[in-house]
């Protein structure tokens, strides 16, 4: 059945309400299952060894003394792991990153794993494991690695999108160039130019729940996973390509989610644990350590990135370029590329170039972290932004609003937009209490803006009703931050029965059709179109019932706020059926009642946010206290207000922690210094001032209710927010982030000597 | 591993002192039992001494307080008495790690843990604190101060246990003060600490002055150049100057994942400028 997406005003009951989250008990109460939670009889634990050199050729690894440790049931290799990729480098790259094949490309890559009979003597295990390695020069910085003299990490890279080709390797997988216009022409008619060089540094996106799985393999080919994730259909067909699994015959059961942000779109020990079980025969638990989790896992690209942005005196922005560099880990990736496309997303331009390059280092392989890419370009479009402002002497909100992007301009990364929110994102902020509040001493203000594509994609799910008229809701998009809520409450909505009649799960791979991920900030967005769709199908089922129950012809039965109504003259004396009165009848009118829907969900319908951000720094110290913190963005509807708001101030906290203290520390060694919370320094509560939101609904044409995804865009902004309003409070501009207590003194001192 | 719980201090000696492999005192457990889920740790015995009677209780004697080696850094924010006479000490005690953490630590095992960075050691060492060791050969009583002997390492030998950390009753017109820096407002380690601890004449000059500067070299430093400074003066703005020109000379710190010599250097001076100011305001200057 095609279902028609378009947006329709219409007057909303249970849409736009604050109900508890379903999810919410058993996570107070400590009874929810998250990936650490399940256990099997006979599961063995796993354990992995990793290297310690950030890159070193593995010449032997002799597992023999493990091997005959009592109670160990099985060690692997990459030799256990065959190369089933066919030359697909983006799956190589997940199968060499799993289980270093010839080299170990960073401090922490695997290189052998262990299975046995409990946690203390797969540690013994480990220790009896021999590597022999051949130590080999590394590189973990971006721009170093660019040097031409820079060790290589791949003697066979080449560096794509050059012509002519290169002829000797380097550490650069791809250029890629994004804009339209003539940059040099529109330069050349600017009053003020700014022209600055930035860095960001690594972050990791923090989630307090570390990757855990249990995978059991049977002799007979089937699989099934329970394993914390953001995607277990991913999960599933990756994990079945890299071990040659059929798709259908590996189950995998998402558990509850204590963050992912990104990291959990992409599997790090997950094929171990099933290859440890496939060799063991028994069930296999791995957890990783908070240690595993920062030096093999997650982490965002560090960038170095230069900005020239050209004005006239009256603030119109008449060119803008940027290059581009971010560090992908040891596997060209396409993060600069998205960088590159985010960079001057917000803007109106006329003339505008952004190039970007991958560089490769021997650093962990870089995973998506919510609005994946765009927080560090953001950080340098809108620092230059902000400087063009002081230097034109003209409101930096002005200036933004004179050259914000709106429905019909054309994209720096080439669509022409819809309607869209950048522009009443900076009118709300303009006219907001926080932008003329006054400001004490040492204290300075920032803002910015920022900018996410948001996606739709594959969905699929399924609507059953109950013979109590009750309903559960089977999804498969992970919920990550809510969404069982509000896809309840818009199948209240659409079936007009009560938020608490309904029950949402998400189903595991074999009992649902395939999902895609939860990124993109897509969760919401099509799952909702998704279950409006399952719920109009139920709808038409139930007027049919209702049709027979009545007796009458099926034209002449209505749905109106979840009842079936009878309608005409000849009918319309009957009392309506509720949802209720039709289940209940359900096995005399032809059994089960539900809904299915499968769909792409397009038109995801961009999303733009606006951040203010007031700080104190301790002009002696360099300690900074954020005291005050704005976010703005449109939501094109909040199904579920307050879980907008949650994701406003998530993204906004850890955007903080990005711009204040979180960075990977690398000794002179390549090793991580820093891999725990004590030193990889994300605020504590008490580091954040109460983040007030302000949700725009400006809807989304393609969605029936018109919502947007608003789970990524707000970390885009505050890199930024925080380090314009460093710079304006101690008077120096702050280049590299995070601003941490060191930079700024350094920043002061350098100032107070001229 | 063995774990132990003597009811004796005799009892828990003897276990040490007899071991073989490594042996560990186990009071409030912060540093030791998050140590030991590290896959490079390995402990033969584990030694509680939370059993032996007035390992948690605070005496009040004629000379002072002895806190016993289990009271947590809670506790002592709780005892108006050591509040009132040792504000300094109870103040860096209390900036350990969070509520939770405070609420099992202790100042015994953050004095032998012998890290750097340690929040009360800097505040001890500036009260003069002694320490009573119980060891195989008997009681002695030693300064604080000459516990860590290096990060992780202290002068304390085989089967040697701290029962007690002993504070004297503080002299007349006397005040004590601990700051320390952390990038964040709690659970966090002192990127640079300071501790500084002065007694006034009559006249309301500094008439003895101890500064003790923690996380800025291997253990913590007590520098005398830096209370010279402070001694005679009421702590005018030369005064404050030299003392901050004399703690940034005394840090001999290094670069690392939390701060840098340059930062540390600078940072020590400033704190404590403003350590100092606490302290003499604590002490009844003007």
């Amino acid at each position: 059945m095609s279902f028609d997406a378009t947006y329709k005003e219409k007057k909303l009951k249970s849409v736009g309400t604050r109900p508890l989250r379903p999810d919410g008990v058993d996570k107070v109460t400590g009874r929810a299952r998250y990936g650490a939670d399940f256990n099997m009889p006979g599961q063995l634990v796993a354990r992995v060894l990793r290297s310690p050199h950030a890159h070193a050729r593995i010449m032997r690894i002799d597992v023999s003394r493990a091997v005959a440790l009592k109670g160990v049931k099985a060690v692997i290799t990459a030799a256990d792991l065959p190369d089933l990729t066919n030359g697909n480098a983006a799956l190589y790259a997940i199968l060499d990153n799993c289980m270093a094949r010839t080299k170990a490309f960073y401090d922490g890559h695997a290189v052998a794993a262990v299975a046995a009979i409990d946690a203390k003597v797969a540690r013994e295990a480990l220790k009896l494991i021999e590597v022999e390695y051949d130590v080999l020069p590394h590189v973990v910085d971006v721009d170093a690695a660019m040097a031409p003299d820079a060790p290589l990490l791949d003697e066979n890279l080449f560096t794509q999108g050059i012509d002519p080709a290169p002829t000797t390797p380097s550490n650069v997988g791809n250029r890629s160039e994004f804009g339209h216009g003539d940059v040099e022409s529109g330069f050349a008619k600017a009053d003020v130019i700014v022209e600055r060089s930035y860095k960001t540094e690594q972050t990791h996106q923090g989630y307090i729940e570390p990757h855990a799985c249990v995978a059991s393999c049977n002799v007979d080919g089937t699989a099934e996973m329970w394993v914390c994730t953001q995607g277990h259909f991913v999960y599933r067909q990756t994990c079945a390509d890299l071990l040659g699994l059929e798709v259908s015959k590996l189950r995998v059961t998402s558990s509850e989610i204590g963050g992912g942000f990104g990291g959990k779109t992409h599997v790090w020990a997950e094929p171990l644990a099933l290859a440890l079980s496939r060799k063991a025969g028994r069930p296999v638990k791995l957890v990783m350590s908070r240690e595993e989790v920062f030096r093999a896992s997650g982490p965002t690209s560090q960038t170095s990135i230069d900005v020239k942005i050209g004005a006239t005196k009256d603030g119109k922005i008449t060119a803008a370029l940027a290059t581009l560099r971010y560090s992908s880990g040891p596997y060209a990736d396409s993060w600069a590329e998205t960088g590159a496309m985010t960079s001057f997303a917000c803007y109106d331009l006329e003339n505008v170039k952004t190039v970007g390059f991958e560089v490769i280092v021997n650093r962990p392989k870089v995973a998506a972290y919510r609005a994946p890419s765009a927080p560090m370009a953001a950080f340098a479009v809108e620092s230059a932004i902000d400087e063009l402002a002081h230097k034109i002497g003209m409101d930096s909100v002005e200036l933004r609003i004179k050259n914000a992007a709106s429905e019909g301009s054309r994209s720096s990364y080439g669509p022409i937009y819809g309607p869209i929110g950048i522009g009443p994102t900076l009118e709300a902020a303009r006219t907001h209490p926080h932008m003329s509040a006054p400001l004490g001493k040492n204290q300075g203000r920032g803002m910015a803006c920022g900018f996410w594509f948001n996606f739709g994609g594959q969905t699929c799910t399924d609507l059953n009703i109950s013979a109590d008229g009750t309903v559960t809701l089977a999804v498969g998009t992970v919920d990550v931050g809510g969404s069982r809520a509000s896809l309840s409450l818009i199948a209240a909505e659409e079936l007009g029965i009560s938020y608490d009649d309904v029950k949402a799960v998400i189903a595991d791979t074999s009992t649902l059709g395939y999902n895609d991920m939860t990124d993109g900030s897509r969760g919401t967005f099509s799952s909702s179109m998704a279950t409006i769709s399952a719920a109009r199908n139920a709808i038409v089922t139930m007027r049919e019932r209702a049709a027979l129950m009545w007796d009458i012809p099926v034209e002449d039965v209505a749905w109106e706020e979840g009842h079936a109504k009878a309608v005409g003259a000849s009918y319309d004396n009957r009392a309506p059926l509720s949802v209720k009165d039709i289940a209940a009848e359900a096995g005399n009118t032809g059994g089960p009642i539900a809904g299915h829907s499968e769909l792409v969900a397009d038109g995801a319908g961009v999303s733009f946010g606006t951040h203010i951000c007031d700080v104190e720094v301790d002009p002696e110290t360099g300690a900074t206290r954020v005291i005050r913190y704005t976010v703005i963005q449109d939501a094109g509807k909040a199904v579920h207000p307050a879980y907008v708001e949650g994701q406003y101030q998530g993204g906004a906290a850890q955007g903080i922690g990005w711009a204040l203290n979180e960075e990977y520390v690398y000794g002179a060694d390549g090793r991580l210094q820093n891999p725990g919370f004590l030193d990889y320094r994300i605020p504590v509560c008490s580091d954040l001032p109460m983040i007030d939101t302000q949700i725009l609904e400006i809807p989304n044409p393609n969605h029936p209710y018109g919502v947007r995804g608003v789970g990524e865009t707000s970390i885009v902004p505050p890199l930024a927010a925080v380090a314009n309003a460093v710079s304006d409070a101690v008077g120096v501009r702050m280049v590299h982030v995070p601003v941490s207590p060191p930079r700024i003194l350094a920043a002061l001192n350098a100032k107070a000597k001229g | 591993m063995r774990y132990e719980r003597p009811g004796t201090i005799e009892d828990a000696v003897a276990m040490l002192a007899q071991a073989s492999g490594r042996s560990f005192v186990l009071a409030g457990g912060t540093d030791l039992l998050v140590r030991m889920k590290s896959d490079d740790f390995d402990a033969d015995l584990v030694v509680d001494i939370k059993a032996i009677p007035g390992m948690d209780e605070i005496a009040e004697t004629a000379d002072g307080f002895a806190i016993g080696a289990a009271v947590s850094c809670a506790e002592l924010a709780e005892n108006s008495a050591l509040v009132s006479a040792w504000p300094g000490v109870v103040e860096a005690a209390n900036l350990i790690g969070s509520t939770q953490i405070q609420s099992r630590c202790t100042m015994t095992g953050n004095l032998c843990n012998a890290s750097p960075a340690a929040d009360s050691v800097p505040a001890l060492v500036a009260a003069d604190a002694r320490v009573r060791v119980i060891g195989p050969n008997g009681t002695r009583t030693i300064s604080a101060q000459n516990i860590p002997v290096g990060p992780g390492k202290t002068s304390l030998e085989k089967g040697d246990i701290i029962d007690a950390i002993l504070l004297a009753r503080p002299q007349p017109r006397s005040g004590d003060a601990y700051l320390r820096f952390i990038p964040r407002t709690e659970m966090d380690i002192a990127v640079v600490g300071v501790a500084v601890n002065l007694t006034l004449g009559a006249d309301g000059s500094v008439q003895t002055a101890r500064v003790a500067l923690g996380a800025v070299a291997p253990s913590v430093i007590l520098s005398e150049e830096a209370a010279r400074t402070l001694i005679g003066t009421k702590l005018e703005a030369a005064a404050l100057g030299a003392l901050e020109a004399a703690c940034s000379a005394a840090s001999i710190p290094i670069d690392d994942k939390r701060g840098t010599v340059a930062f540390r250097k600078q940072v020590a001076g400033v704190l404590a400028r403003r350590a100092a100011r606490i302290a003499y305001e604590r002490a009844g200057g003007k």
